[in-house]
């Protein structure tokens, strides 16, 4: 990977990320601050690693990405409009009554979209399902899941934990969006998820950490990820909320709030 | 030729499953560590390479059966029926009921005559919660014969489906075959002075009551309504026309059960004098399959009973 072509991913993940504000003000509700948190992940997976056509949502050879964390769905739709699964002008539809792109993603309305989300917990799941068709098939795609960290509140999630490395799944990578906040406070505070890499060691999962805001480490990481055998892998990223947004950094109220009019022309003036 | 008739109704799915899978490989099969007892165990000894032990992990094997349906697959998700239901209903909910995902959850254990296991083993909610989400196949059927033609329609059938099955034999009520259709009552009783609509295994209960019955020179007809979604409208509309009194049979809670689905069709068309037999709003408790049927006044007694009773409101209207 040249450092021209990185900077082009980094172009890519700051118009991503200008789509979700202007989107998220367009609706009037939505989550800009875990949409940020993933922009380059998702960046990286469907710019540069990911094996896809829009041309052709159905591929069955296509890799799959699964948006387990369904409320940074923004993120995903202004990325699938920026590799042309549908228009962009779709954008402003968001949340909109008739739209085919729902406050968290619907796989029945969106190209692209491969499962409904936003009841949290179950995309690692779908994926386990995914990965073990491809084994009984002996296809080689690979199967992407997004979580976030505050999703792995959830017990499903270690579920599914337990069972993938039972079936070496090795063509499975979680990533999870690390970024420390969730609804209602720090992550630390609501429910402490440490020691976090080591209980996916001990659950037999390969784990990698990488900043989740460094496109070149993101990339090396996903690409590293598709050569373990035997054993799936999580990638542990850290990441910041409401990233590359100076008031929405950090900050949990912007969690689940849409930016008003000055604050959007002030975020988009930011990521210019 | 297996002979299914002198099966359980979960020993004649485990069977018939295993013989469609012979010629399908797109069928695959999940359990939660109760292979032996919903009998996928015989899936899993004929192709151990598609049958997925989940562990005792109903939420995840719900999900990850969504998983299998979108690459093309046929899941077969089976566990005790109070687990299929209420353990993963989140799960059923967004993974198969809203991307309407071509999973089959095969519940085995349903009702109350899973007996001396007690209520946290008796499924009496299942039906309800399942008939709730938007176009969701459920299906009850009343033998072992009837479920091998239920389990071959939910394969060959795109969409979501939920089969409840029970642990105990049942009688045979088709020992010459079934023509079962999804969506559609059979009518297995004629008579004009009432209908009684059933499911499961209170069929062949209702059969033995409208015989009982016929010998006092009272008729009914008797439904089996095997598909309670999407329920046969039509014939409950025709019973309510033509014998101008209905029962229902169910072993499941009253509310949003059979009897509710059938009070609702008919009271918003032709509200007839209906009574409907069920467990009404309890937990029910320890005992023998049969103790517990009569402690909730669901036996053939019962129903000829409330025949009886209904007939007396339809003469005073």
């Amino acid at each position: 990977m040249t450092d021209n072509n990185i900077n082009n991913l980094e172009n890519t993940a700051r118009k991503l990320r200008r789509d979700v504000i202007s989107m998220i003000s367009k609706a009037g509700s939505g989550h800009p601050g875990g949409s940020l948190s993933a922009a380059d992940i998702v960046t990286a997976l469907y710019f540069s690693v990911m094996r896809h056509d829009p041309k052709k949502p159905h591929w069955p050879d296509r890799d799959r990405f699964i948006l387990s964390k369904g409320h940074a769905a923004p993120i995903l739709y202004a990325a699938l409009a920026e590799c042309g699964y549908f228009p962009l002008e779709w954008l402003d539809t968001l949340r909109k009554a008739g739209t085919c792109l729902q406050g968290h993603t619907d796989s029945t309305l969106t190209p692209g979209v491969d499962v409904s989300a936003g009841s949290l917990g179950q995309g690692l799941s779908v994926g386990i399902g995914m990965a073990l068709a491809a084994k009984l098939d002996r296809k080689d795609y690979h199967i992407y899941v997004l979580l976030g960290d505050g999703e792995c509140d959830e017990g499903q999630v270690w579920e599914a934990a337990m069972f993938a490395p039972n079936y070496k799944l090795d063509n499975l990578t979680a990533i999870v969006d690390y970024n420390g906040l969730q609804l209602d406070g720090t992550t630390k505070d609501i429910m402490n998820l440490e020691p976090f890499a080591n209980k996916w060691r001990s659950f037999n999962w390969e784990v990698m950490e990488i900043d989740g805001h460094d496109i070149a480490q993101i990339i090396d990481a996903l690409n590293k990820a598709k050569k373990v055998t035997a054993h799936p892998v999580v990638i542990v990223a850290h990441t910041v909320k409401g990233k590359g947004v100076s008031f929405m950094e950090n900050n949990v109220d912007f969690h689940g709030k849409a930016p008003n009019k000055a604050e959007t022309e002030l975020a988009l003036k930011e990521l210019a | 030729m297996t002979n299914y008739s002198d099966l359980t109704t979960r020993e004649a799915f485990g069977r018939v499953l295993t013989k469609l899978a012979a010629t399908d490989n797109r069928i695959i099969v999940l359990d939660a560590d109760v292979s032996r007892s919903t009998m996928t165990k015989y899936f899993a000894q004929a192709f151990p390479d598609r049958f997925i032990e989940c562990g005792l992990a109903e939420q995840n094997m719900i999900s990850i059966a969504a998983g299998l349906a979108s690459c093309g697959k046929i899941p077969v998700a089976s566990t005790f029926a109070v687990f299929a239901s209420s353990r993963c209903f989140d799960q059923v909910r967004m993974c198969i009921a809203q991307p309407h995902s071509n999973v089959k959850v095969v519940a085995t254990h349903g009702g109350i005559t899973v007996g001396e296991d007690g209520s946290s083993h008796q499924a009496i909610e299942d039906i309800s919660l399942y008939c709730s989400l938007p176009h969701f196949n459920v299906v009850v059927p009343s033998d072992a014969i009837e479920t091998v033609e239920v389990i071959k329609t939910a394969i060959a059938t795109e969409g979501p489906f939920y089969v409840r099955l029970g642990r105990s034999k049942t009688p045979v009520l088709y020992p010459n075959g079934c023509s079962f259709k999804l969506g559609r009552a059979d009518r297995l009783r004629d008579g004009e002075d009432c209908t009684i609509i059933a499911a499961g295994i209170m069929v062949s209960m209702a059969v033995q009551a409208a015989d009982f019955l016929s010998k006092s020179g009272v008729r009914c007809r008797v439904l089996n309504m095997s598909t309670l979604k999407p329920i046969d409208q039509k014939s409950i509309l025709d019973a309510a026309s033509d014998t101008g009194a209905i029962i229902t049979a169910e072993e499941h809670l009253l509310h949003g059960g059979l009897g509710s689905m059938v009070a609702q069709i008919i009271s918003c068309n032709n509200p007839v004098p209906l009574s409907s037999l069920g467990i009404n709003d309890t937990y029910c408790k320890s005992g023998k399959p049969e103790e517990l049927l009569e402690m909730q006044g669901l036996t053939a007694g019962d129903i000829e009973e409330a025949v009886k009773a209904v007939i007396v409101r339809k003469k005073v209207r």
